[in-house]
């Protein structure tokens, strides 16, 4: 197998890997998907990796990170136990787990599922085989693969990931929840691929995990297309629980039709190196799309979310709130763009991004940006960055609680703005509880789910009690 | 004596604004504390409480005995000194309930007593809520966020019957109220009056001393007391207004 064994990764290896690969690696594809394949290893050879010289990249810098010396393989390495590795712990949370180990699917009992009520869902190399009809309707056409380099060099490559389809009028009974895993001795280079689409008037709950058991280095590049069809609607969120030598990539594309709805929850509670691409397209009008962020970073983390919201359609409403809070020498940047297209009138848009800084070496890079053609519109937008209140902090101590525990207090309430918003109440609790043990620097890379960070026979106190700190 | 101030200088960014306070206090005893605005009333009950923006230039403050800028601002609330803020932070997020068993359980823990279960400090909270006339369900709301004036002090009042100080410091906890607040107020003031603690009630009014009634009445002036005197202080006061004493002073 020609894989990248104990190399670092460089646009040249890259497309060298690539057509020594043709005909062998990728010799399944349709000649639908190969036609993608080529014309995205064609972008990536025009685009490369980013540099800090594009606008998009200026401060996240993945030097260091392709630096590294890496695996890369096109087969899964091994043949786990799926219910040893993806097991969640969220006390009476009942969700459907599809679980992805090194960027490979892990089939449970068949590599694709398929329910009663028309979901489909498992492994996306398995779906390209048996539906591809289904598969090429989107693949490939809700992400855009020239202009972004990592995206272009994802859809070139990748071969597995998560498929799921929910038909037309169908709502999922339960969330659904995909598990994304890094465990191996070895520093693992990795993509996977994910196609998720959603059917007229379907609902779905998708809770999307990437965590890491190992302390190795990693560099995931990983791109996810989700397709709401007319009045759709799904509620997503992604929780990333990395360790420090850890980089992400996550692109995730959103293309809304007519009416549909999306409510995102970006929550970031450690990684080494965490770029989410948010880009999100009203298709339609009447869309609605609220994208929540929550990140607390220290050591020498560094988060991007990098989000874009393109208006084309009349009547689409669309609000980012997004929350750091940096610690030690960690650095992030927000960036949020909407734009506002000619004929989207009467859009609706709104961003928002607060950030604190607990120290003097702790930074963050934001830019909220609008770019408005149309002229009956509300927009507006703000950035705050400061440190914690000190009149709070006075009031706080003022009745007898210590500096540690006001601090904490404060801290909390100002990232639970964020938490509050995620509509599955056990699944609430659980991050309510990981954000107090992020906080007082107790959350630890797990050596299970990223929602098993307490025993589940504990009951979990919602509140703070200082009495345990 | 509970509370003793002796020679006190202070100053904010190197202004200062105390100029050698003089003021003792004794348990059971209500003092209140007058005078026209900026002359340095709030800074006194700041500094009794540490706040760090003031610096304490010269002078001293023992309380029980204790020298009070050893102590951090939680060790003086834990000591039993509680001030009354002349205007309560909003701080959404952080909802009374958790933050009341979180003050009430680090003081108990402080005094080695175990900490209130769910239900004992359930019990408690319903009860000190009666006694300011309370009737909203404090559970669900961020500590001050959208209360009205009204609300706000008091909460403030009902802070304090939850923390049980020994010398309470109400900063112009009558500003901004209507009557019946102001009556509410005072009258949680007063039951919670006892021969143990002390009151230090800073007003720029006399009418919040028709309710809470002082021993001593002491009349700040550009940063000192200038007068002291009984509960006839602060009608004078109202008669003659705050002219009189600029006037005397100049003299």
């Amino acid at each position: 197998m020609q894989d990248l064994v104990k190399e670092t990764i460089s646009k040249e290896r890259m497309v060298k890997l690539f057509s020594s690969f043709s005909g062998k690696i990728f010799s399944d594809d349709s000649p639908a998907i190969s036609a993608i394949r080529g014309r995205a290893i064609e972008s990536f050879s025009r685009i490369g990796f980013p540099t800090t010289k594009l606008e998009e990249w200026k401060n996240t810098d993945l030097t260091d990170s392709l630096n590294r010396i890496y695996d890369y393989y096109m087969i899964p390495q091994s043949e786990p136990d799926f219910q040893k590795i993806f097991r969640c712990n969220i006390p009476h949370l009942d969700t459907a787990i599809l679980g992805l180990l090194n960027g490979w699917y892990v089939s449970k009992d068949v590599p694709l599922m398929e329910l009663g009520n028309g979901i489909i869902m498992g492994s996306l190399s398995e779906a390209r085989k048996k539906y591809p009809e289904l598969v090429e309707t989107h693949y490939g056409k809700v992400a855009d693969d020239s202009k972004s380099g990592m995206t272009a060099l994802n859809t070139a490559f990748s071969k597995d990931g998560v498929f799921i389809y929910v038909p037309d009028d169908v709502k999922s009974p339960k969330p659904v929840q995909m598990i994304n895993v890094i465990q191996s001795d070895q520093n693992l280079f990795l993509q996977s691929r994910n196609l998720i689409l959603l059917g007229k008037n379907s609902r779905l709950s998708l809770v999307h995990c990437d965590d890491s058991y190992n302390h190795q280095s990693s560099f995931s590049n990983i791109v996810t297309e989700i397709h709401l069809g007319e009045n759709a609607s799904l509620d997503h969120y992604k929780l990333q629980n990395l360790n420090n030598s850890s980089t992400l990539i996550s692109s995730v594309y959103f293309q809304l039709d007519t009416a549909a709805n999306i409510e995102s929850h970006y929550l970031s509670l450690n990684g080494g190196l965490l770029r989410n691409n948010i880009d999100l397209v009203f298709n339609g009008p009447q869309g609605n799309a609220n994208i929540y962020g929550l990140y607390l970073m220290d050591r020498k983390q560094h988060i991007d979310n990098h989000i874009f919201i393109d208006h084309r359609y009349p009547d689409c409403t669309s609000s980012e709130l997004f929350k750091g809070i940096m610690d030690e020498n960690a650095s992030g940047v927000f960036s949020g763009h909407v734009l506002v297209r000619r004929n989207a009138q009467k859009t609706n848009a709104y961003q928002s991004n607060k950030n604190i800084l607990l120290t003097d070496t702790a930074r963050i890079n934001s830019k909220p940006f609008l770019e408005i053609y149309a002229d009956d519109v509300k927009c507006s937008h703000g950035s705050t960055t400061g440190q914690l209140d000190p009149e709070s902090m006075f009031y706080l101590r003022q009745r007898g609680i210590g500096e540690e525990s006001a601090r904490m207090l404060l801290m909390f309430a100002f990232a639970d703005q964020v938490v509050r918003k995620i509509a599955i109440p056990q699944l609430q609790s659980r991050i309510e509880d990981m954000v107090k043990k992020r906080l007082q620097g107790e959350l630890q890379i797990c050596d299970q789910c990223v929602l098993h960070c307490s025993s589940p026979e504990h009951p979990v106190d919602f509140r703070i009690d200082m009495s345990k700190l | 004596m509970l509370l003793s101030i002796n020679n006190l200088h202070a100053s904010i960014n190197g202004k200062e604004i105390l100029k050698g306070i003089q003021l003792n206090v004794n348990n059971g005893e209500v003092h209140a504390i007058m005078g026209p605005n900026g002359t340095g009333k709030s800074t006194l009950a700041s500094v009794i409480a540490g706040r760090d923006v003031f610096d304490v230039t010269a002078g001293d403050i023992f309380y029980k005995g204790k020298n009070l800028q050893k102590l951090t601002v939680e060790e003086r609330a834990r000591e039993g000194i509680f001030l009354g803020f002349q205007y309560p932070v909003e701080i959404p997020g952080v909802s009374m309930t958790n933050f009341m068993r979180t003050a009430v359980n680090e003081l108990r823990k402080y005094k080695g007593l175990n900490p209130f279960s769910g239900s004992e400090f359930i019990r408690m909270m319903e009860e000190k809520k009666k006694l300011v006339e309370i009737t909203s369900n404090l559970t669900n709301r961020s500590v001050n966020e959208g209360f009205s004036g009204g609300e706000k002090k008091k909460n403030e009042i009902f802070q304090m019957a939850m923390l049980d100080p020994t010398l309470a410091i109400l900063d112009e906890t009558d500003s901004g109220l209507d009557i019946d607040a102001l009556r509410i107020v005072a009258n949680g003031v007063n039951k919670l009056r006892t021969k143990e603690n002390a009151f230090l009630v800073i007003t720029h009014y006399q009418r919040l001393l028709d309710y809470i009634v002082p021993d001593f009445v002491h009349v700040l002036f550009e940063g000192r007391i200038v007068k002291s005197g009984g509960k006839e202080l602060a009608i004078e006061l109202e008669e003659k207004g705050y002219d009189w004493i600029k006037n005397e002073q100049k003299a």
